[in-house]
């Protein structure tokens, strides 16, 4: 095997996959590290797929606007199969303050021709059958987002990033970036030491140990969610419902759910207190929270059979906003990491992204959106996004 | 309207009448009080209980066991495992076809939270081994909580309708199956310590330590300060052309559905497997009025005791070693099965092939831990036993010794000063142990008054007859060897009731004055129905050859057969040495087939209908991490979780010649067993 690439991709999840794809479909030689057996086995497999460009930041709207794009129209372009499920994001609402948030949202959702309007509870009733009427005010609903299968997409990106001659390491641990002269040179794994004029680091939850390695403070922590799965049922539920009250039980903030393209529901809530670090083993009481919410929302969902539940870390940066920029002190290194729990719907559209600035040297998207993303900016003073 | 039920058995008690008036897909149907809705499908006749929405493939009754999905039905527009769930008068089942609807129930329940239950000892399962423990921390004081998945304790010992091995003085040996669990059920039962959860399935171990467990009344979380995992095991599988077609099930499935429920599951039975489970499940089928058309075994001997082969073979049912199963086939069940014989490295030889018409396949090819639980809690680092097959699969014998230590190792680190006594240890590990060796048989000279023959030649843990004998005639040193005769019998017929493996006749020689006859005493167990008195039958050796004929003069009962019949045969003089039993079936003829069909591409995940080509494709493009092959495939995505295919996948990875080494196992996570999400939020006093 040749020691000498034009690029090295370090991760093989949501954000190393298409990035290599991307790399190697502008013709780099690229080499992909991962420590895992294979590619999409750390926190991208914890993703329950949802996939929207309906958020408020414009960084988030003009990448997702891309990986929907993208990943909508992958099978007919390429005949593989990753569990596209058109269907929309509906957000129903039970009270003023929320629909204010909401509707506060809609201009600059619109600045960027996203597909997002108000409907009324009969209509947020035909979008969710059997959800709770008693309060219901209607909500937002924006039809152009939807469902991927995040078990699907990474092997997907890797087979196509291979057909363009991108090689694939698993089971291997990068262990030292040599970088001499301020620019970087070469990855060390425990296996191996392979030279290359660019890195790019997508590592994910696993981002602060690089940025040890390299000497730069990378600020992603760590916090885990837990998640589960259904057994499937007949289709009847076309949107991802994210249900933004805080649960009565005081432990959660939010909870989000939707049927995939198998027919099974798969579930996930964000809790009230975070669990900081890198645990992915499930705790007892996601369960019957999670259960009480869903069946508050619509009844009917309590007869329906839960088959796993899983717990994958959110690399978090203290903005909650992702880092996504070439690093001026390390020539050559390349960030794209703390994407906060969205590194899946990002993922295609962060990939084209890293293609830029790796292969061009500048980004895609436009200065406004670059401005949130940058490297070395004030991650105390960043404002806190709306729609997280 | 059918019904396919053992009215006359000749071990088991009857059960009461079905009564319970039910439908399914519009007709009525009838159960038993309390039966499971699998068995009362089985015995109005259905077999088939849905079609898989991926392929439209009939869906049937796989494990009977909870541990699989496949024999899920609607009931009452809930979808729920027809094999855990009891039919319930007016009950109104349907089919599972494809992905059921979501009932559309709109009541909004009562929500609860799940209360928090804690012991000082958690038992998972109630077999052998979990009874067993738990009547030993019961015994030391301690509290413990005992949450087994079906509606009685017990395990498979409530399957087992045949005599144990082991040891008399130590674990019942001689004693049936079902009579040992209903003395550890009743041991258990009077120890006030010991709180027994049955119907409760422990679903899943999570990283605070607590167990989820699913009981009909609601989730419980059960936080134990220390715990056993004595779940017992589950049944490897094997993947062949038509392994998927409803028919085609564990040996346990069908002890379940023959030995717990009555139910006549098969007319006509073939099985695959010559281990224990298999030889055993043959018999009991006989047992139960089902013909054995034969039974496989890949290896040139079979792995089970030769005890159970020989009885099988006596009566009438062929058993061929070095053969396998090449496929089985049928529209919506099993109709005909084909075999072969196997070279040296298990490849079928071409040419050897024969068909026979059956409409059930028993799968009988080992057992695996069901430790998923037991695995988590130490890698949680919990203070966690293990205990039975769970531990280590082998008999019940083994199991119980095994509950026994560990439940005395548990009160020990609990603060109770117990002691385990020294034998137990080798004990343990004597009723662990495979068969040991075959010694050739050395008939016996005769020439005395009356004397038992003992056709007992393989080292096995056993000692029954050594126990029975009043006059001490029968001698070993160590359960482990083979019983010598030698002394002067009396002809009480002791060793002959007792032997729990069919392995002894007596020998009257007094019989007939002029030698022209002798008298054979044959342990039989089979109903009346079933003795042919006063009529000729066909004489067999010890391996089921074919000697002469003999006559059924008498049946003998006595009190301490229990519900074994000695048949007394009168026989040539000549042969009195050579017979050892008659034969109940005619021998199995195979049907006339045309040329070998194409075969269909074997199912191996049958919870997700992934076939053999799509995992060699992805092997082939360079798969390596079963977790990326679930990705791709859906393979062990289904649920079971990967229960029954992960061996089959890595049998597979290794045809392709991939090394163990290289393949990175599926990551398990909770639940074990699917559970409706009201559960988790049910209020605790809605029984509804």
């Amino acid at each position: 095997m040749p020691d000498t690439f034009d690029a090295i991709v370090v991760g093989a999840g949501s954000v190393g996959t298409p990035s290599a794809y991307y790399l190697s479909q502008r013709g780099l030689k690229v080499l992909v590290l991962e420590r895992r057996p294979a590619s999409g086995q750390g926190d991208n497999k914890a993703a329950i797929g949802g996939i929207r460009a309906t958020h408020s930041d414009p960084a988030k709207i003009l990448l997702c606007k891309r990986s929907l794009l993208e990943m909508s129209t992958w099978k007919e372009r390429t005949g593989v199969d990753v569990g596209w499920k058109p269907g929309g994001y509906a957000f129903p609402v039970y009270d003023e303050a929320l629909e204010k948030t909401l509707r506060g949202l809609f201009p600059i959702q619109r600045k960027y021709d996203l597909a997002i309007d108000w409907v009324d509870a009969n209509g947020m009733a035909e979008l969710v059958p059997g959800i709770e009427r008693r309060g219901l005010r209607g909500g937002t609903y924006s039809p152009g987002d939807g469902q991927l299968s995040p078990l699907k997409c990474p092997v997907a990106f890797e087979r196509a990033a291979r057909s363009h001659g991108a090689v694939f390491r698993f089971n291997e641990r990068v262990t030292a970036y040599e970088v001499t002269g301020g620019r970087i040179r070469a990855v060390v794994t425990d296996k191996g030491r392979y030279k290359a004029p660019r890195v790019v680091i997508a590592t994910g939850s696993d981002a602060a140990g690089d940025g040890a390695m390299l000497g730069i403070t990378i600020p992603v922590q760590p916090d885990s969610h837990e998640a589960g799965i259904t057994a499937p049922v007949a289709p009847f539920l076309k949107p991802l419902v994210v249900d933004m009250r805080p649960g009565a039980e005081g432990k959660t903030t939010n909870f989000y759910f939707g049927q995939n393209d198998e027919g099974q529901i798969i579930f996930c809530y964000t809790p009230k207190e975070l669990f900081i670090g890198f645990d992915r083993e499930s705790l007892s009481e996601f369960l019957p929270i999670l259960a009480a919410r869903m069946i508050t929302l619509i009844p009917r969902l309590r007869h329906i059979l839960v088959r796993r539940v899983w717990r994958g870390c959110y690399p978090m940066t203290p903005d909650g906003v992702p880092i996504i920029d070439n690093v001026p002190e390390v020539g050559g290194l390349t960030l794209a990491v703390g994407m906060c729990g969205q590194g899946f719907m990002l993922g295609a559209g962060v990939g084209q992204e890293v293609a830029s600035l790796v292969v061009d040297g500048k980004p895609l998207l436009p200065p406004e959106a670059t401005q949130r993303i940058r490297w070395g900016r004030d991650f105390g003073k960043a404002s806190k996004e709306a729609l997280k | 309207m059918t019904q396919n039920r053992i009215e006359r058995h000749p071990i088991l008690a009857p059960l009461p009448p079905a009564t319970v008036e039910l439908t399914f897909n519009g007709k009525p149907l009838l159960a038993r009080p309390g039966e499971m809705i699998s068995s009362a499908l089985f015995a109005a006749g259905i077999s088939t209980f849905g079609h898989h929405h991926r392929d439209n493939g009939p869906q049937g009754i796989f494990c009977v066991n909870g541990q699989c999905s496949q024999c899920m039905v609607i009931a009452d527009g809930r979808m729920v495992k027809s094999c855990m769930t009891a039919a319930l008068p007016g009950m109104r089942v349907t089919s599972c076809e494809g992905r059921p609807p979501l009932p559309l129930d709109d009541a909004v329940p009562a929500l609860g939270r799940p209360r928090e239950v804690e012991v000082p000892v958690l038992i998972l399962g109630g077999g052998p081994a979990g009874l067993s423990a738990a009547i030993e921390l019961g015994r030391a004081g301690i509290r413990v909580l005992v949450v087994d998945d079906k509606p009685e304790v017990g395990g498979k010992l409530t399957l087992q309708t045949h005599g144990f091995f082991g040891s008399v003085a130590d674990c019942w040996a001689g004693t049936r199956g079902i009579d040992i669990a209903r003395i550890l059920a009743d041991d258990v039962a009077a120890l006030p310590e010991v709180e027994v959860w049955t119907s409760a399935a422990a679903v899943g171990l999570f990283r605070d330590g607590k167990v989820g467990v699913a009981r009909p009344d609601g989730y419980r979380l059960v936080v134990p300060q220390a715990l056993l995992v004595a779940l017992g095991a589950r049944e490897k599988a094997l993947s062949f052309p038509g392994c998927d077609l409803p028919g085609v099930y564990g040996a346990g499935a069908f002890q379940t559905l023959v030995n717990r429920d009555l139910v006549h599951a098969s007319r006509k039975l073939f099985i695959l497997g010559g281990g224990n489970v298999g030889l055993i499940g043959a018999y009991h089928a006989l047992q139960a009025g089902i013909d054995v058309v034969g039974l496989v075994e890949a290896l040139p001997e079979c792995g089970g005791y030769k005890v159970h082969a020989d009885k099988l073979r006596r009566l009438g049912v062929p058993i061929w070693t070095s053969h396998t199963v090449l496929r089985a086939q049928g529209r919506e069940r099993v109709e005909r099965v084909t075999i072969a014989r196997v070279d040296e490295k298990f490849r079928p030889v071409p040419g050897t092939e024969h068909t026979f018409e059956a409409d059930t396949l028993l799968i009988a090819v080992g057992l695996a831990p069901v430790d998923e639980l037991l695995r988590k809690a130490r890698e949680y680092g919990l203070k966690v036993h293990a205990a039975g097959d769970s531990e280590e699969v082998a008999e019940a014998s083994a199991a119980i010794f095994s509950g026994r230590i560990a439940g005395r190792r548990m009160a020990r680190d609990l603060g109770v000063p117990v002691t385990i006594p020294e034998h137990w240890e080798s004990l343990a590990a004597t009723l662990r142990s495979r068969p040991g060796k075959t010694t050739p048989w050395e008939m016996p000279a005769g020439g005395e008054r009356v004397y038992p023959v003992i056709r007992c030649v393989q080292e096995i843990p056993c000692n029954p007859c050594s126990a029975a004998c009043p006059e001490k005639l029968i001698s070993m040193e160590t359960i482990m060897d083979l019983p010598r005769y030698t002394g002067k019998c009396l002809g009480c017929l002791s060793c002959v009731s007792r032997c729990p493996g069919l392995a002894i006749c007596l020998v009257c020689e007094d019989y007939d004055p002029k030698r022209e006859k002798a008298l054979l005493v044959v342990p039989f167990e089979f109903g009346d129905d079933r003795i042919p008195l006063g009529r000729e039958v066909k004489t067999v050796g010890f391996g089921g050859e074919s000697v002469g004929t003999g006559k059924v003069v008498a049946v003998r009962e006595r009190p301490d057969q229990d519900r074994r019949r000695l048949v007394m045969l009168e026989v040539p003089w000549s042969e009195r040495l050579k017979v050892a039993g008659f034969a109940i079936r005619e021998p199995s003829v195979p049907i006339e087939t045309g040329a070998a069909p194409r075969d269909e591409d074997p199912i191996v995940c049958r919870c997700e209908r992934v076939r053999k080509s799509e995992i060699v494709a992805e092997i082939r493009a360079g798969v390596r991490d079963l977790n990326q092959l679930k990705a791709l495939t859906r393979l062990s995505m289904g649920g079971c979780g990967g229960k029954t295919c992960t061996e089959l996948v890595r049998r597979i990875f290794r045809e392709e010649g991939v090394a163990q080494g290289e393949v990175t196992l599926g990551t398990v996570r909770p639940l074990v067993a699917e559970v409706p999400l009201g559960l988790f939020a049910q209020e605790e006093d809605d029984h509804a």
